[in-house]
C-alpha cells in the first residue's frame, strides 16, 4: 500500500494550486483526480460558457494570464488549456483517472480507497471542488414523463432541446445565461426566478470584477462578517463572460422576450405553482446592487481616482404587477425544464464524523481535522475563496499551516 | 460586499428586545426540535357568519405553554352580504395579520441594524371578485386576486435603508409566506 505525506483530491484550480503550494514547500504529495486536469471544465459545462471573472483574474500561484487580452473572458477549452499549462509549469504529480471511493481516519492520518489501489497520508487536502451535484428540488418529481429535464452539467447548447418552450428554474449566474442563450435560439422561455443580485459587467469605466478587487471586496474574510452562513449561501452575481452585454439581469431577459415568474414553489397536479413574492425578490436584488455600487463610489472617493466617470444608478427591475403563479405542464407548451437551482459539493466518499446536522462538511476556515484540508468552497476563508483568483490565497495559508504541523509531528 | 446587518448600536429603542432574540437563535442552533411550535385558535359558531376564535395555548420549546389571557377574535361579515356587521370579515383578518407581521418584523429588523423607528404604518388592500365565493363563475378564485401593503415609514434612515428594512420585514415574515407560496391544508371532522 503506497504511503505518501500527502493526497490532494482533485486537480482543478484547488488542487493544482495547492500542488504548487506544497511543492514550493519541498512536501511529498500527489494529486488523485478522477479524469483529467481540469476535469469538471472539460465535462460538466455548457458550450457558451465563459468565465464571468477577466483574463487577468485568474491569478494562482506562480502563474497568471500573460496572454494579449487581460480584459477578455476565456471559452472552456482556453480555461482548460491555462489549467493545463499551469499544471505543467508546476509539474504537478497528478495520478489521472483514478476515482476515489472511500476515504478513512487512521491512527496516523488518513486511508484514501480508489479504483487503483488503496493509499495512507499523513494530511489530505479535499480540492474536489463546489459544484460535483447540480441540485434538483425535490418537487421535480412531479414533472410529467415526456417534459426533458437537463441540469446545467448536463446541458451543451440550445440544440439538445426539443422545439417548444423552456422553463428555466433558478435566476442566479448560470440561471440567467441559459435563459439569455436558449431565448436567442428562438425558444419560448419563462424563468422562475427567487433570490437573485442583479450586476453590471462594467461600471464606470472598469470591470466590475476590477472594482471589487481594488476596493478590497474580495478580500473580506469570514472574521468580517457577521454571519458566514448566509454569506455562504448568497447567490451567485447576475452576470456574463462578455463585456459586449452589460447586463443579463431580469429587465435585459424581459427585453428579450423571456417572460418572469416568482420562485417555483411547488409543483402539484402537473401543474409548476410559483411564489407570489417576485416583487420582495427584485427589490431586495437592486437594493444589493445599489448597496455594491455605493460602496465603490465611495471608494473610489476615497482613493481620489481621477477621470472616472461619474457615478450610475439603474432603474429598477420591472416585473409584471401581476406575475403568473401557475403554469400547466400538461399542456404542451413547455416541453423542457432546466434546473439552475445551485450545486453542492459532493463528499459521499468521506467516511468520517465531520459534517453538520445539514450534511454540510463543517470546517474553519479550510480546517476540517488534524491534517485535513478543504479548499474551493464559497466563502471558505476570504470572499473570493470559490474564484480561481482567490484559491491560491487559500492554498498558501493551508499549505504554511500543513508544513507548521509537520514540524510539530517531527519532533 | 458587506450584505451583512450593521451591528446594534446602544440608542436605538424601538421596543425589541433583540439581544434575547439572537440568544434563542444560537439556543435553536443547539436544539432545533425545540424550534419546533404548534400554534392553534379554536373557533365557535355564534349565529349567522358570526363566529368567535379564542386563543390561549400553544405548543414550543418542548412544552405546552398556557398565557395569563385568552385573546378573542371575532368574525362576521358586512351588511352587503346580509349578514350583521359584528366583526370584521376573515379575509380581512388575514389582510390584518400580513400588516401586523409585516410591522412586526420591521421593528425588529430596524432595532437589529441600529435604526430608529418614529413612526411606522401600514396600509393593506386585497382584491377579491366575490364571484368566486358565490360559485358563479369557476375561473374565478375564491380568495384575493392581489394584495397590495403601502408602508409608510419614519425613521433615521436613508430612503434605501427603509427600503431594506421593509424588504427584510417580508423575507423574514410567516403570513408574507404563507400568502405567496402554497401550504398543505387538511381539514378533518372530529
Amino acid at each position: 500500500m503506497p504511503s505518501i505525506d500527502t493526497i490532494i483530491i482533485g486537480a482543478g484550480q484547488a488542487g493544482l494550486a495547492m500542488s504548487r503550494c506544497l511543492s514550493d514547500r519541498s512536501v511529498p504529495h500527489v494529486v488523485i483526480e478522477r479524469g483529467q486536469v481540469a476535469h469538471s471544465w472539460r465535462t460538466e459545462r455548457w458550450e457558451g460558457l465563459r468565465l464571468l471573472t477577466p483574463n487577468w483574474q485568474s491569478r494562482l500561484p506562480g502563474f497568471a494570464y500573460r496572454g494579449p487580452d487581460p480584459d477578455g473572458f476565456m471559452t472552456m477549452p482556453q480555461t482548460i488549456r491555462y489549467f493545463e499549462d499551469y499544471a505543467g509549469l508546476s509539474r504537478v504529480p497528478v495520478q489521472e483517472w483514478t476515482c476515489v471511493q472511500s476515504v478513512t481516519a487512521d491512527a496516523v492520518g488518513y486511508r484514501v480507497q480508489t479504483d487503483k489501489g488503496e493509499w495512507t497520508c499523513r494530511n489530505l487536502v479535499l480540492a474536489t471542488g463546489a459544484c460535483n451535484i447540480a441540485h434538483v428540488p425535490d418537487c421535480a418529481a412531479g414533472v410529467p414523463d415526456d417534459i426533458v429535464q437537463l441540469t446545467p452539467q448536463k446541458y451543451r447548447a440550445p440544440g439538445q432541446l426539443p422545439k417548444g418552450g423552456v422553463l428555466v428554474v433558478g435566476a442566479s449566474a448560470t440561471g440567467v445565461q441559459l435563459a439569455s442563450e436558449i431565448r436567442a435560439a428562438g425558444h419560448e422561455v419563462t424563468l422562475a426566478a427567487g433570490q437573485h443580485i442583479r450586476m453590471p459587467r462594467h461600471y464606470r469605466g472598469r470591470d466590475i470584477q476590477w472594482w471589487m478587487d481594488r476596493a478590497g471586496i474580495l478580500d473580506m474574510t469570514t472574521a468580517q462578517v457577521d454571519d458566514i452562513t448566509r454569506a455562504r449561501n448568497l447567490p451567485s452575481l447576475q452576470l456574463i463572460g462578455s463585456a459586449a452585454q452589460r447586463f443579463v439581469d431580469l429587465n435585459a431577459l424581459q427585453d428579450a422576450g423571456v417572460e418572469i415568474t416568482g420562485r417555483l414553489a411547488t409543483i402539484r397536479d402537473g401543474k409548476a405553482v410559483f411564489s407570489g413574492a417576485l416583487a420582495n425578490h427584485c427589490a431586495l436584488s437592486d437594493l444589493k446592487m445599489n448597496r455594491l455600487l455605493a460602496e465603490i463610489d465611495d471608494w473610489a472617493d476615497a482613493a481620489d481616482m481621477t477621470g472616472l466617470p461619474a457615478p450610475e444608478r439603474f432603474a429598477p427591475t420591472r416585473h409584471a404587477t401581476l406575475p403568473r403563479l401557475g403554469l400547466p405542464l400538461s399542456e404542451g407548451r413547455i416541453r423542457s425544464i432546466i434546473w439552475a437551482t445551485g450545486f453542492r459539493p459532493d463528499f459521499s466518499w468521506l467516511h468520517m464524523p465531520v459534517f453538520d446536522r445539514k450534511g454540510r462538511l463543517a470546517h474553519d476556515n479550510g480546517h476540517v481535522a488534524p491534517g485535513l484540508y478543504v479548499l474551493g468552497l464559497p466563502f471558505l476563508r476570504h470572499r473570493n475563496s470559490a474564484l480561481i483568483d482567490g484559491v491560491g490565497r487559500d492554498a498558501q495559508a493551508l499549505a504554511d499551516h500543513l508544513v507548521a504541523s509537520r514540524h510539530r509531528h517531527a519532533a | 460586499m458587506t450584505y451583512s446587518d450593521t451591528t446594534i448600536t446602544a440608542a436605538v429603542d424601538n421596543g425589541v428586545d433583540t439581544e434575547s432574540l439572537i440568544g434563542a437563535r444560537t439556543a435553536f442552533e443547539q436544539m432545533p426540535e425545540a424550534a419546533q411550535f404548534t400554534f392553534r385558535s379554536t373557533c365557535d359558531w355564534v349565529t349567522g357568519t358570526q363566529n368567535r376564535n379564542t386563543l390561549n395555548g400553544y405548543f414550543g420549546l418542548g412544552q405546552e405553554h398556557t398565557r395569563k389571557e385568552t385573546f378573542t377574535i371575532a368574525a362576521d361579515h358586512p351588511e352587503v352580504f346580509h349578514a350583521a356587521d359584528t366583526a370584521p370579515t376573515p379575509p380581512e383578518i388575514v389582510l390584518a395579520a400580513l400588516a401586523s407581521c409585516l410591522t412586526g418584523g420591521l421593528a425588529a429588523v430596524a432595532q437589529h441594524r441600529g435604526i430608529q423607528l418614529r413612526s411606522a404604518r401600514a396600509v393593506v388592500e386585497g382584491d377579491v371578485d366575490v364571484r368566486g365565493i358565490l360559485g358563479m363563475d369557476a375561473d374565478i378564485r375564491n380568495g384575493f386576486s392581489a394584495i397590495r401593503v403601502s408602508f409608510e415609514v419614519d425613521a433615521d434612515a436613508s430612503e434605501d435603508d427603509i427600503r431594506a428594512l421593509v424588504a427584510q420585514s417580508q423575507k423574514r415574515s410567516a403570513v408574507f409566506d404563507m400568502l405567496t407560496n402554497p401550504t398543505n391544508v387538511t381539514v378533518s371532522v372530529a
